[in-house]
């Protein structure tokens, strides 16, 4: 096998040396009754061209993936992705590397998470951000555990517009700790009903995602003066970071958290992973906060350098009375997003974010002329649930699939009074013809 | 002693990002505008992030820079324990970013998904062949991950069987994630004490279970780098109380082919894609910690799960005791994408791996013997402890051993770690460093030996050839300065 490098020869000098007589000398102390009666039922090894054969072949019955004009969105987004990307984020000095616990040896890490940190502020509009979570449920899950720790209330109210499997992760994380979820309603306009979180003294986080996944902007800044109100704290959720290019960011709203995906930002949709979970929020939860930070500081010389720090608040010190129990996070991704930024640019942003704001308004207006009638009123970024004139909406979705459309994603399976309306997304990869071939399809 | 592999090279300086740049340059092709604008809600409008505008020759510049003051496995032998750094096939990187898997949309309708459905599916097969367990969930992110999944499995069990307990046996050698993980879920991490073998004694977990204790986090083999030999006892303790037994499956590349984790015992297993089954580390994530279980459990296991239909595959949420979902999606699947791959290319040679991992440790520890103190004189698994006990009469630590092992061309090993160990160095070489590089590394270190007493100052100096001299952590934690 050719990553193993030990010859014959190897091998017997180097038993010589332990005084072992054969490698299972090692394994004696593994007690005969827990020892595997056969070897490994696995598939025979296979040669790096035959390797490429078969997965060449699984990766080509993944149809979805290549053959179809694709208006999906719901969390995962198409963007173009420069070749500069992956290329720099490929580099094996970054891949193939730890997390930097020997700064001297790790300041390219350390320098792109620094950067990394402090565009993913900018861009939210926060003051700090850490080195990255999984994904943007977890994140938030991580929020709303962060603010159940300040606040020490006992309530979480999380929108139902909120993407519906980021709402089962802070499910999922929230129940051990007894807390109950309050699910705010949504209105007729696609945004969030707030009247309930009025009258919820205990709430400890109002959790609400903007664009909610309706694709429509929340009103932040009012759901951030009553939670305040309160004495609860306001995370906002995002999974599409490209409308902070267009959009007012959560941090200019009021928001104490600010923490979503960043797929969007030059990582592929690999099927849902790996992305980045984003996490901002305000200094002065620096200590409350989940998660690696990379800190500036000097070396002995004076010279500026970066160091992983506050571990004090992680799992290796406190051990049980850690923020979290993150280790490994997301770097990789992370630097991928910084390094999609970084060639973005600021300027690059903003063209980028009404680029896709311009196609989605493109598509509504030419959808609503033929027929389809858009449910919600509220301003969207690049996603917006449509209404089919007639049936259900899985079958306009299976119809449109023979014709060799992805007709976006249908909400019945989520909200079954949704059940005639399906999710439409439009980013700058798809083009003035490709909307006109959607809709012509479905005119006829 | 052969020629020292760490030299000095030609290393760049680099500005921060935002140093670089200027308004109105950009690295990357956008799209024509092929339709007409459209008016914007001006009460809802931003002033744009303030991020930087650089063309593509500087981004590349810049990162290109950064990454030269870095130190990956590709560099040079890595041997930090319990982190499993061997060698990153390139093969799995082009796997994974064939169009087919990195374009697909996580909500394909498993008619259009089947490739990726049908990957997932086999490798969780594999899995439980390859650790002895019957059922398998991708979904974790990465070994805490992973351990939190399977703290919430064995919380839903309990909920289930309306048996509350409060607590949970920890031992001193477990990974330091344990016990956080452990918190999340409600339980207090009763801690266990290993014997004078650096194993656990079954006596003391007889001493410590309960009817309230929910269980116990064992890590086989342990951060001593040694089997739990005792694994099935004390696995017996824990369940005649109705406990369950959750290993920490993170050093699994000890065992591959060779042990039965189900036969000694193991409800709840989790494993490090990142660690044995060699994807990249990428600076810290992203990885994929799959939990494997017993029979029992498999009703408690994360949803989506992927499940035959028909002549195919397809993902069902139809699992009412399941804990819930803990990824957005189906986890991190160019992550898993990649270790199929590796799989895939080692088949019955993932034995060998573990075997040669184990021996490349034992042959380390013997040649080390002498020139570092060895707290636990006993054949080892896959990686070893040592401590700077011998160098302390010379008032030289471990951590300035680490730093002057830099100059040497080498990644210092994992320190201070497990605390079980008075100022240890914890080495795993890993099966894919040859005797050649082990002896260079153990060169090294009977160098700096050989420093820390006749010139001590040069280690208290070091590192002497990396991008920064040693760095100031107390300041960046007194005064954190996160973002610029």
């Amino acid at each position: 096998m050719r990553y193993l490098p030990h010859t014959d020869d190897d091998i017997s000098t180097m038993l010589r040396v332990t005084g072992a007589d054969s490698i299972n000398d090692f394994f004696t102390v593994v007690p005969e009754e827990l020892r595997r009666p056969s070897e490994m039922a696995l598939p025979d090894a296979l040669t790096e061209w035959e390797l490429n054969d078969r997965m060449a072949a699984l990766s080509n019955a993944n149809t979805g993936a290549t053959d179809f004009l694709s208006f999906m969105g719901a969390g995962s987004y198409d963007h173009h992705i420069p070749e500069t990307v992956p290329f720099l984020a490929g580099r094996s000095e970054f891949a193939t590397s730890y997390t930097p616990y020997q700064p001297e040896l790790s300041q390219g890490t350390l320098q792109a998470m620094y950067e990394y940190q402090t565009l993913v502020a900018r861009l939210t509009g926060m003051e700090i951000a850490n080195a990255s979570m999984y994904d943007g449920a977890s994140a938030l899950a991580e929020a709303i555990l962060m603010a159940l720790r300040i606040t020490k209330k006992n309530t979480v109210a999380v929108s139902a517009a909120v993407h519906p499997f980021y709402r089962q992760v802070v499910r999922t994380y929230v129940e051990p700790t007894g807390c109950s979820v309050l699910e705010l309603p949504v209105l007729e306009s696609g945004r969030t009903d707030l009247s309930t979180l009025a009258s919820s003294a205990n709430c400890a986080v109002a959790a609400l995602q903007s664009p909610n996944l309706f694709g429509c902007v929340e009103d932040l800044p009012t759901a951030a003066r009553i939670i305040h109100d309160q004495g609860g704290l306001l995370a906002a959720s995002f999974t599409e970071p490209v409308a902070f290019g267009l959009y007012r960011p959560p941090g200019d709203d009021g928001a104490d958290v600010a923490c979503g995906e960043g797929q969007s930002l030059g990582i592929p949709r690999s099927f849902g992973g790996p992305g980045v979970g984003i996490f901002c929020t305000r200094s002065r939860y620096v200590r409350s906060m989940p998660g690696r930070l990379v800190g500036k500081t000097r070396d002995r010389s004076g010279k500026r350098g970066f160091v992983l720090t506050l571990a004090t608040r992680e799992q290796h010190i406190r051990r049980e009375r850690a923020t979290s129990n993150i280790c490994t996070n997301s770097s990789l991704c992370a630097l991928s997003s910084a390094v999609y930024l970084a060639s973005l640019g600021g300027s690059g942003l903003r063209r980028l974010a009404k680029l896709n704001y311009d196609k989605t308004e493109y598509l509504k207006r030419n959808l609503s002329e033929a027929g389809w009638t858009m449910p919600f009123t509220s301003p969207t970024f690049n996603e917006f649930v449509a209404r089919v004139p007639r049936g259900d909406a899985e079958e306009v979705h299976r119809g449109l699939r023979e014709k060799g459309i992805l007709a976006g994603v249908p909400l019945g399976r989520w909200y079954p009074d949704l059940r005639d309306c399906l999710l439409l997304c439009v980013t700058e990869t798809a083009t003035r013809e490709d909307m006109d071939r959607l809709v012509s399809e479905v005119r006829s | 002693m052969s020629e020292r592999v760490g030299t000095q090279g030609l290393l760049f300086n680099e500005p921060l990002l935002w140093e670089r740049g200027s308004r109105g340059r950009s690295g990357m092709s956008l799209p024509r505008a092929d339709v007409e604008p459209a008016p914007v809600y001006e009460d809802l409008i931003g002033n744009g992030p303030d991020i930087p505008d650089l063309s593509e020759p500087e981004v590349v510049r810049h990162y290109t820079r950064l990454s030269q003051w870095n130190f990956g496995i590709d560099s040079n032998m890595y041997p930090l324990g319990s982190c499993t750094m061997k060698y990153n096939p390139k093969t799995n990187e082009k796997q994974a970013a064939r169009s087919g898997f990195a374009g697909a949309h996580p909500l394909l309708p498993s008619e259009l998904s089947q490739g990726a459905l049908q990957l997932m599916a086999e490798l969780e097969q594999y899995l439980a062949e390859i650790t002895g367990l019957d059922a398998a969930t991708l979904q974790p992110a990465a070994g805490a991950q992973g351990e939190l999944t399977g703290m919430l499995i064995m919380h839903a069990w309990f909920k289930h069987h309306d048996d509350r307990r409060s607590k949970i046996i920890v031992p001193d050698t477990a990974h330091g994630t344990n016990p956080a993980s452990a918190a999340l879920c409600g339980y207090r991490a009763v801690p266990a004490a290993s014997g004078p073998d650096g194993i656990l004694e079954t006596a003391v977990i007889d001493r410590l279970m309960d009817d309230e204790t929910a269980g116990i986090m064992i890590t086989n083999p342990n951060t001593l780098g040694f089997f739990e030999e005792n694994i099935k006892a004390i696995a017996q303790t824990v369940h005649r109380h109705g406990g369950l037994v959750y290993c920490d499956g993170a050093n699994m590349n000890a065992l591959m082919g060779i042990v039965d984790l189900a036969a000694a015992g193991v409800d709840i297993l989790h494993l490090n894609l990142h660690k044995t089954f060699s994807t990249p580390h990428g600076g810290g994530g992203p990885g994929s910690g799959p939990v494997l279980v017993r029979k029992k459990l498999e009703p408690f296991l994360p949803v989506p799960r992927v499940i035959p239909d028909g002549k195919g595959w397809r993902l069902s949420d139809d699992f009412p005791l399941s804990i819930g979902k803990i990824h957005a999606f189906q986890g991190n699947f160019g992550v898993m994408v990649k270790a199929y791959s590796y799989i895939r290319s080692m088949g019955a040679d993932l034995k060998r791996a573990s075997q040669l991992a184990v021996l490349n440790a034992n042959y380390l520890k013997e040649r080390l013997k002498g020139v570092l103190h060895l707290p636990y004189d006993r054949p080892c698994m896959h990686e070893c402890v040592f401590t700077d006990a011998l160098q302390q009469p010379h008032g030289i630590t471990t951590l300035e051993m680490a730093k002057r092992l830099m100059d040497y061309g080498f990644h210092p090993p994992t320190v201070y770690f497990p605390l079980v160990v008075k100022g240890a160095l914890m080495m795993e070489p890993t099966e894919t460093e040859s005797r050649d590089d082990i002896d260079r590394f153990v060169e090294a270190l009977e160098a700096v030996a050989k420093e820390a007493a006749e010139s001590p100052e040069l280690l208290r100096e070091a590192p002497h050839v990396c991008k920064t001299e040693r760095l100031d952590e107390t300041e960046a934690a007194r005064n954190p300065r996160l973002t610029g």
